[in-house]
């Protein structure tokens, strides 16, 4: 636990020293965002009702974006070997990497999605589940981009190989997280899908720090 | 302890399982054309025309068997996965990454044929059907194996991070059906439902379990054939290799 921990506070520390690296996936998430309006006519209808896939595809991308090196850093100086050689077991010190990560960008992120709703015409209660719904499904996405970027770690350019690799797996969380919103928007209740959301967050908190420790050392050997 | 019998160490060693596909390859080769030819011919020729759907519910014999491969191609990818995982087996890597090509293209004909057979019966090529899209989810799963594998340098490290990535998408796919089909019943009324299957008649039942099994044949034999070439790849140097390509040669 003291070294999941430590793992936790240096991420935390290092991410504190590095500001682009949670601001950036913000503003990315902003343009992306202001581009589809743009696409659109103004205040066209059927952006209200894309909102919630926008939203969900927009953070969703954010996040990829910046987990790509989540491990490089730390594969190319040789701490991911020191995280090897210690004593305590691998998976949880990756889970110790990812919840920081989570931390660090998906929370931003989380946090920036209800401004953006505001602007895609969503009432209070709808940006409720919306926060809702990020706040289960963001984890389970940076876990699963974090089991990828374990798998490519050891890559020179891995370019768009991560997002071919995380978007087929992610189709669950997307499906969910848009649909409690589209539920919401709808009067529906939009409980069901958040349970499915928080069913998929537990199965991945279960299994990813494994299959991601894996990769890893498959790339160290 | 034992968990693999002795005999299959043995086929698991490159050489041995290398004269092993050989000796197999012409009677799988044999077998694909009896079964395939006679669901072709039973299917497109002797079966008669559906009453509601006329000649065209025919793609039925290439359809159907190429979307059951899809998905028996990636279990037996999964479970080949598991193998590389575990026991470290090379013959089952040299399987794992050979079986991701033959799969995306099997899903593609699947995806393909289903679109050609869909704008003559439901009036467009494509819907967001709950099953359509799990098919083609399924097909960026394949890309991403393939893609995986060709981006890695080293043939056992790549194996090891496909088996991985195909173990956890195999964990992923019925949550991917699952979740697709909720979402899509969720989402769209009935605008274009799926006809209901006529309980399908004898005379047109028979070649298609033709078809599917000559397609599993046929998997068979493209799979041992990308298996030998893997096997000659990696092991090239070794004196076997020099061997096998001589008595090619004769």
């Amino acid at each position: 636990m003291e070294a999941f921990v430590a793992v936790l506070a240096r991420e935390l520390r290092l991410a504190a020293r590095r500001r682009a690296e949670w601001a950036l996936p913000l503003v990315f998430y902003a343009v992306v965002a202001t581009l589809f309006a743009l696409g659109a006519s103004p205040n066209a209808p059927w952006l209200k009702v894309a909102g919630p896939s926008i939203l969900w595809v927009g953070a969703l991308l954010a996040a990829l974006l910046s987990l790509e090196r989540l491990f490089r850093g730390d594969y190319e100086d040789g701490t991911l070997e020191q995280l090897f050689v210690s004593p305590q077991p691998v998976s949880l010190l990756v889970a110790g990497k990812l919840l920081a990560q989570w931390l660090v960008i998906g929370l931003p992120l989380t946090l920036m999605a209800p401004l953006l709703g505001v602007g895609f015409g969503m009432g209070a209660e709808v940006i409720g589940v919306l926060i809702l719904s990020l706040l289960l499904g963001m984890p389970a996405l940076v876990l699963t981009a974090g089991f990828a970027s374990a798998l490519v770690v050891g890559l020179p350019r891995t370019g768009v190989l991560l997002p071919v690799l995380v978007l087929p797996l992610v189709c669950p969380v997307v499906i969910f997280g848009a649909g409690a919103v589209r539920a919401a928007e709808s009067g529906a209740p939009a409980d069901a899908p958040l349970y499915f959301l928080g069913a998929i967050l537990v199965l991945c908190v279960c299994g990813v720090p494994l299959a991601a420790a894996a990769a890893l050392k498959n790339a160290l050997d | 302890m034992n968990l693999i019998p002795n005999w299959m160490h043995r086929l698991a060693s490159p050489p041995t399982f290398y004269g092993f596909a050989d000796r197999l390859l012409p009677w799988l080769a044999l077998v694909s054309v009896v079964l395939l030819g006679y669901g072709l011919v039973g299917g497109l020729a002797l079966a008669p025309a559906d009453y509601q759907q006329g000649e065209g519910f025919r793609i039925i014999y290439v359809h159907v068997p190429a979307a059951w491969m899809s998905l028996f191609i990636y279990s037996f990818m999964a479970g080949a996965a598991v193998v590389t995982l575990i026991w470290r087996i090379k013959l089952a890597e040299c399987v794992l990454t050979s079986c991701a090509p033959i799969g995306a293209s099997f899903t593609a004909l699947a995806l393909v044929s289903g679109m050609l057979w869909g704008k003559p019966m439901w009036g467009t090529y494509w819907t967001w059907d709950a099953r359509l899209t799990s098919e083609l989810i399924l097909l960026f799963l394949y890309l991403g194996v393939g893609g995986l594998q060709q981006a890695m340098g080293d043939p056992r490290a790549a194996a090891r991070a496909c088996a991985l990535l195909a173990v956890v998408g195999f964990v992923n796919v019925p949550i991917v059906h699952y979740s697709v089909e909720w979402w899509n019943t969720l989402h769209q009324g009935p605008t274009i439902t799926k006809f209901d299957k006529p309980s399908i008649d004898a005379s047109m039942l028979w070649p298609l379990l033709s078809m599917a099994l000559g397609f599993t044949t046929f998997f068979g034999y493209v799979l041992l054939q990308r298996v030998q070439n893997e096997l000659l790849w990696r092991e090239r140097g070794n004196p076997w290799v020099v061997g096998a390509a001589l008595a090619a040669k004769k």
